[in-house]
């Protein structure tokens, strides 16, 4: 919202300066986010007269002038190339190192020999146009009025000298959406009286009923609807006051009756319309929902197609206007229009809203009418329209109009008391103190006793309960009043993590431990993404978002896979030498498309690493470090299934017999096509799935009374056997083995082509008494038996 | 004997010198003290001297063997303390060279922030209860006083999947599902990731936040300020104070925007403050009636208040990161840079 200081002067005595007015209302709940001085480009540039005026001696384009700048200097001499200036002009004069629109800076110098100290401007140079100071656009110099004080500052003539407050208004507050609701606030921070708005204005012996007839079909999304016909009407310029108020919000003048509508929209926030009452069929006008495919063309030449969603002025054959969002070009003012109607309605904001949005067309009206106008507003604002047409003199004003009014506009009222109030705050405001703020802010308070009988101003829908009142007492009282106490009535609780979410700290530590460090990547991604791993039909199962930013970011991801890729090459591609990286977040599994209840949110660790020493051993070391931590045990099995890795180095992981993840080597083809030359591992693991079975439980087993045997076999085996087999085939076969661990493996010609020895070191872990060395070569024994039984193994 | 003696005497003092380690030096000492050494063979002698001599004489031998004794340790001794120190500069090593180790990875800076604030809040009486990412339109908006095309609906751009489906735009969505399920007293702190149409250098289409609820009898505005002023000295420093200003959110009334002194300039105005002294952190206020009486819980019995904040924000502040596009690049050289 934007407020000029002139503006709200009109209403309120402001004695302190923008700055101070800016902290004030800072302080009471609006954010100015920019105070601008208008003028602040012009600098140094005052009124002058033009003295004398002769040719310059060496160009026939350029005049010497002598200028009288009042306390500036009375004989200053600037040579000018205008041809519209004579002697007796008076006009704006830039003094030599001024400042003019545009950054333009003034310096005394010569002009074909001849001294020049200043400039003499015109309406473009001051950045100002008629609407700012009539003649303004001349292709010139600005002429001003020849009474003007000499040495003036210009911005104080052509209206430059004032300031815009910028402010930030809460969606609550749309009564603030407006001049005269600014200066409300304004008059209750400084405490200082409200003038009130001028709605005087004579009636002519007319009548708006007889002229039309006006109907509203919709009230519930027209809650009231004011007509007032004018007529006799004189369309030309506004005055100059009209026209720079104007101007100062950015709107340009168009004529009075439109103007006028501008106005009292910049003024009381209400949005008013005025149809052209000859171009309105059958003197009809109705509120109405549109009709299915009925058709309009709004004042900017754009036609739409309505349904009844859509809320429509009609007349007695058609749609004259889209309600609250613009007039049809059908009945809109022209330079002949001799009588009009004029309209000052409230609109359901919601539907407003969804007209807007759904059909594309904006206004400054819908914007306003989004927000939301109050019902009291619209009885006031006709008023202010007659006034101004009545000050401006251009048409004579019906003696009655039409007000139909569905909506409440009856004060809400509010019955609280003093301690309720203080006791949401936790200070004591006094009774005084908090009649005193209610009533500046045009509530109207009985208090009996401790009770508070608190009528809200007509404007103010926002206010609802008691709540709403100990708001408006502490942002005017002061939130440094607020004194912290800590939770001085609450119930003690016990807070902290629950175990589910320390185990996934737990996780996180443990993956720290192996130098892996925790991303956090985008949730939604690309169906490019997909098919990069080649897995393009996963992305028809995603979740895909309606409105997003991109087609980068168009799908809830059902896999961290992609972005950890896409973070991996990201640091390869800047040079960074290694990384391990993880990250846990959810992807999205829905159960059915499209969306009809909540979709799983499966919490996932997604890992990726590359760098020099990086093998897939290393990097499933990271998952061994995972399930040490967290308690399980995984098993890996080879697969070929993963589109997107290296179908030799690449495994799922196990647990329990349920697969919970995968790991492996990108397929290099893959990572030729990224440009990427190191290998590049990558690993997913459900760990919502994980953390059903995690056992973070510590019990203490005694440590074994007798010495652990070892023994190291080699095994023969064919080249497709797999380490995880053999283990599987020891450990089932001797209750006492109780680690198994691989540590060589050899291939050449002792062992024979297409063979491998499989070194093993075993460890038997002792119950209740020794182990003698018989005894382990009797376990021994047993374990190879079963290896050759079962596996076809032999000892090398 | 006598001359034997000097002649062994002699000849040890002799060969001593020329042991250069301890194993030349024992070879030397087995010569004349082992089993079948020279001493030992003249002590062994002993019985073949007549009686009367026997006590001046084996007085001789015995003295010449505790010289020999002590002759042979102190060289021992000084052997000893020769080898080792021909070791230790054999061995010796350049300890300034690099260490081998496995490194240690790091932690998000949202999660270490993250982290902290549980830690704050925890030892409060707050637990944690993590909501869904994909809400219901409900959840997000209508039960937290924001009905469909409200206003308020225009402060977050948001992404919709359905109508009714849509990404939290704000994790103040877990309000509504703790009170659902729990009754008063309740302290509770809803994190997470929420998404908003909106991206350039201060803002992500997914950050996070993180919500506080209170609800319980006689809790107070004054309570709120207390509470965000203990974490806003734990968070920052202990000088760091807290501004309250009048703000607006749907669910919250009265609202607050809040405050804290800018921790870089200690208030008196800097580039990250842009020279106010204040930085705007949370949102707070509170909770609106309608929002308790949506949830079940009755606003003439209970008052609660909520405040949330964005963890990037804090992060930026705590940490000095200039842009948020950093927290989700996972470029290692600025992830290695937070550690827990």
């Amino acid at each position: 919202m934007k407020a000029p200081l002139s503006w709200l002067k009109d209403y309120v005595d402001i004695d302190v300066s923008a700055q101070e007015l800016k902290d004030k209302l800072f302080s009471c709940g609006f954010e100015v986010e920019e105070l601008v001085y208008v003028g602040q480009e012009i600098d140094r540039c005052v009124v002058g007269k033009i003295t004398s005026i002769e040719k310059h001696p060496d160009a026939d384009k350029l005049k010497i002038c002598k200028l009288d700048c009042g306390s500036w200097g009375s004989d200053i001499q600037i040579v000018t190339g205008a041809d519209n200036v004579r002697a007796g002009d008076v006009v704006p004069v830039a003094l030599e190192n001024s400042s003019l629109h545009g950054g333009i800076k003034i310096k005394k110098g010569k002009l074909r020999g001849v001294e020049s100290y200043g400039m003499l401007c015109s309406g473009e140079e001051l950045g100002i146009t008629d609407d700012w100071y009539e003649g303004a656009e001349v292709n010139g110099i600005l002429q001003l009025d020849k009474t003007t004080p000499l040495g003036t500052d210009i911005k104080e003539v052509v209206g430059l000298d004032d300031y815009i407050f910028d402010i930030a208004v809460t969606s609550n507050r749309p009564d603030c959406q407006s001049i005269y609701g600014i200066a409300r606030e304004v008059a209750a921070v400084l405490r200082k009286p409200l003038r009130p708005v001028d709605l005087s204005y004579k009636e002519d012996n007319f009548s708006t009923t007889e002229r039309v007839n006006v109907t509203v079909e919709a009230p519930d999304l027209c809650p009231r609807y004011i007509a007032h016909y004018v007529r006799d009407l004189k369309i030309e310029k506004s005055p100059q006051w009209m026209r720079r108020r104007l101007a100062l919000s950015g709107i340009r003048g168009i004529n009075n009756v439109v103007d006028i509508t501008n106005f009292v929209l910049l003024e009381l926030g209400q949005p008013m319309h005025a149809f052209d009452l000859a171009r309105v069929a059958l003197n009809r006008i109705n509120v109405r929902r549109a009709e299915d495919g009925e058709k309009i063309t709004t004042l900017d030449e754009k036609e739409f197609t309505l349904s009844p969603e859509n809320l429509v002025i009609a007349d007695g054959s058609k749609p004259v206007a889209l309600a609250g969002v613009m007039g049809g070009l059908n009945s809109g003012i022209t330079e002949e229009t001799g009588e009009v109607l004029f309209e000052s309605a409230k609109f359901e904001r919601a539907n407003i809203r969804h007209t807007s949005r759904g059909l594309g067309q904006k206004s400054d009206s819908s914007a306003r009418f989004e927000k939301g106008v109050d019902a009291y507003t619209t009885g006031i604002a006709i008023s202010r329209a007659l006034h101004l047409i009545e000050q401006l003199q251009c048409g004579k004003i019906a003696r009655d109009r039409w007000d139909i009014c569905a909506a409440k506009v009856e004060p809400t009222v509010v019955k609280t008391s003093v301690s309720q109030i203080n006791a949401l705050l936790g200070i004591e405001v006094p009774k005084a103190e908090i009649k005193d703020i209610l009533t500046r802010l045009n509530f109207n308070v009985a208090a009996k006793g401790d009770l508070l009988t608190v009528t809200a101003p007509a404007y103010r829908e926002d206010i609802e309960g008691y709540p709403d009142i100990a708001e408006e007492v502490i942002r005017e009282y002061g939130y440094d009043h607020i004194e912290g106490t800590f939770l001085k009535n609450a119930q003690a609780t016990q807070g902290g993590l629950s175990a589910a979410q320390k185990a996934e700290e737990r996780a996180k530590r443990a993956l720290r431990m192996q130098n892996y460090s925790e991303i956090i990547t985008y949730s939604f991604i690309s169906p490019k993404d997909y098919e990069l791993l080649r897995i393009g039909d996963e992305a028809k199962k995603a979740i895909k978002i309606k409105n997003p930013i991109g087609e980068d970011m168009s799908i809830m991801r059902t896999t961290l896979a992609p972005s950890m890729l896409d973070t991996l090459v990201r640091n390869i591609r800047r040079g960074n030498k290694a990384a391990r990286l993880y990250e846990l977040a959810n992807v999205f599994i829905a159960k059915s498309l499209p969306l009809a209840e909540l979709p799983e949110e499966r919490k996932t660790i997604g890992l990726g690493a590359y760098g020099e020493g990086e093998d897939f051993f290393s990097f499933k070391g990271a998952f061994e470090a995972l399930a040490l931590d967290l308690g399980v045990r995984f098993d890996y099995a080879p697969t070929i299934e993963i589109p997107f890795l290296h179908p030799g180095k690449s495994a799922k992981v196990l647990l329990g017999g349920e697969e919970v993840g995968y790991l492996g080597e990108l397929a290099p083809d893959i990572a030729e096509g990224l440009a990427i030359e190191v290998p590049v591992f990558l690993g997913e693991l459900n760990y919502a799935a994980l953390a059903e079975k995690l056992n973070t439980a510590i019990h203490y087993a005694p440590l074994p009374k007798f010495p652990e045997v070892e023994r190291d076999l080699a095994l023969v085996a064919n080249e497709e056997m797999t380490c995880a087999e053999v283990e599987r085939v020891i450990a089932e076969s001797c209750k006492f083995v109780t680690s198994v661990r691989l540590f060589d493996v050899y291939r050449g010609a002792q062992v024979g082509e297409g063979k491998k020895s499989m070194a093993f070191s075993l460890t038997f872990t002792p119950h209740e008494k020794a182990i003698a060395p018989e005894d382990a070569d009797g376990y021994v024994k047993r374990i190879l038996k079963a290896l050759h039984e079962k596996l076809g193994l032999e000892l090398r | 004997m006598q001359e034997k003696l000097e002649a062994i005497r002699r000849e040890i003092e002799a060969g001593i010198g020329h042991a250069n380690s301890r194993k030349e030096l024992f070879e030397l000492k087995m010569k004349y003290l082992g089993k079948t050494g020279e001493i030992t063979a003249l002590l062994k002698g002993m019985r073949d001297i007549p009686a009367e001599e026997r006590p001046a004489m084996g007085k001789l031998v015995n003295d010449v063997r505790s010289w020999a004794e002590e002759l042979f340790a102190a060289r021992e001794e000084e052997l000893k303390a020769k080898e080792l120190s021909e070791k230790y500069a054999s061995e010796k090593i350049d300890v300034t060279m690099p260490a081998r180790f496995v490194g240690a990875g790091s932690v998000h800076p949202v999660t270490l922030v993250r982290r902290e604030l549980i830690d704050i809040f925890a030892g409060m009486g707050f637990d944690v209860f993590e909501g869904p990412e994909i809400e219901k339109d409900y959840y997000n908006f209508q039960a937290l006083n924001i009905p469909a095309d409200h206003p308020a609906r225009d402060m977050q751009d948001t992404f919709f999947i359905t109508g009714e489906y849509l990404l939290r735009s704000q994790t103040s969505s877990g309000q509504i599902r703790v009170m659902e399920n729990k009754k008063p007293p309740i302290k509770v702190l809803s994190p997470g990731r929420v998404y908003r149409s909106d991206s350039d250098a201060t803002h992500s289409p997914m950050f996070h936040q993180m919500e506080g609820l209170v609800v319980d009898k006689g809790i107070t505005l004054n309570d709120l300020k207390g509470l965000l002023d203990e974490f806003a000295r734990r968070m920052f420093n202990s000088e760091t104070k807290t501004r309250l200003r009048p703000s607006y959110f749907p669910f919250t009334e009265p609202s607050v925007e809040v405050d804290l002194s800018c921790s870089n300039c200690g208030g008196k105005g800097c580039r990250i403050c842009k020279g106010t002294g204040w930085i705007e952190v949370l949102g707070a206020g509170m909770v609106n009636r309608r929002v308790l009486e949506n949830c079940g819980v009755d606003p003439d019995v209970y008052t609660g208040f909520a405040f949330g904040m964005g963890l990037e924000r804090i992060a930026m502040i705590k940490y000095g990161i200039n842009d948020i596009r950093l927290m989700f690049e996972g470029d290692v050289r600025f992830l290695k840079q937070f550690k827990d």
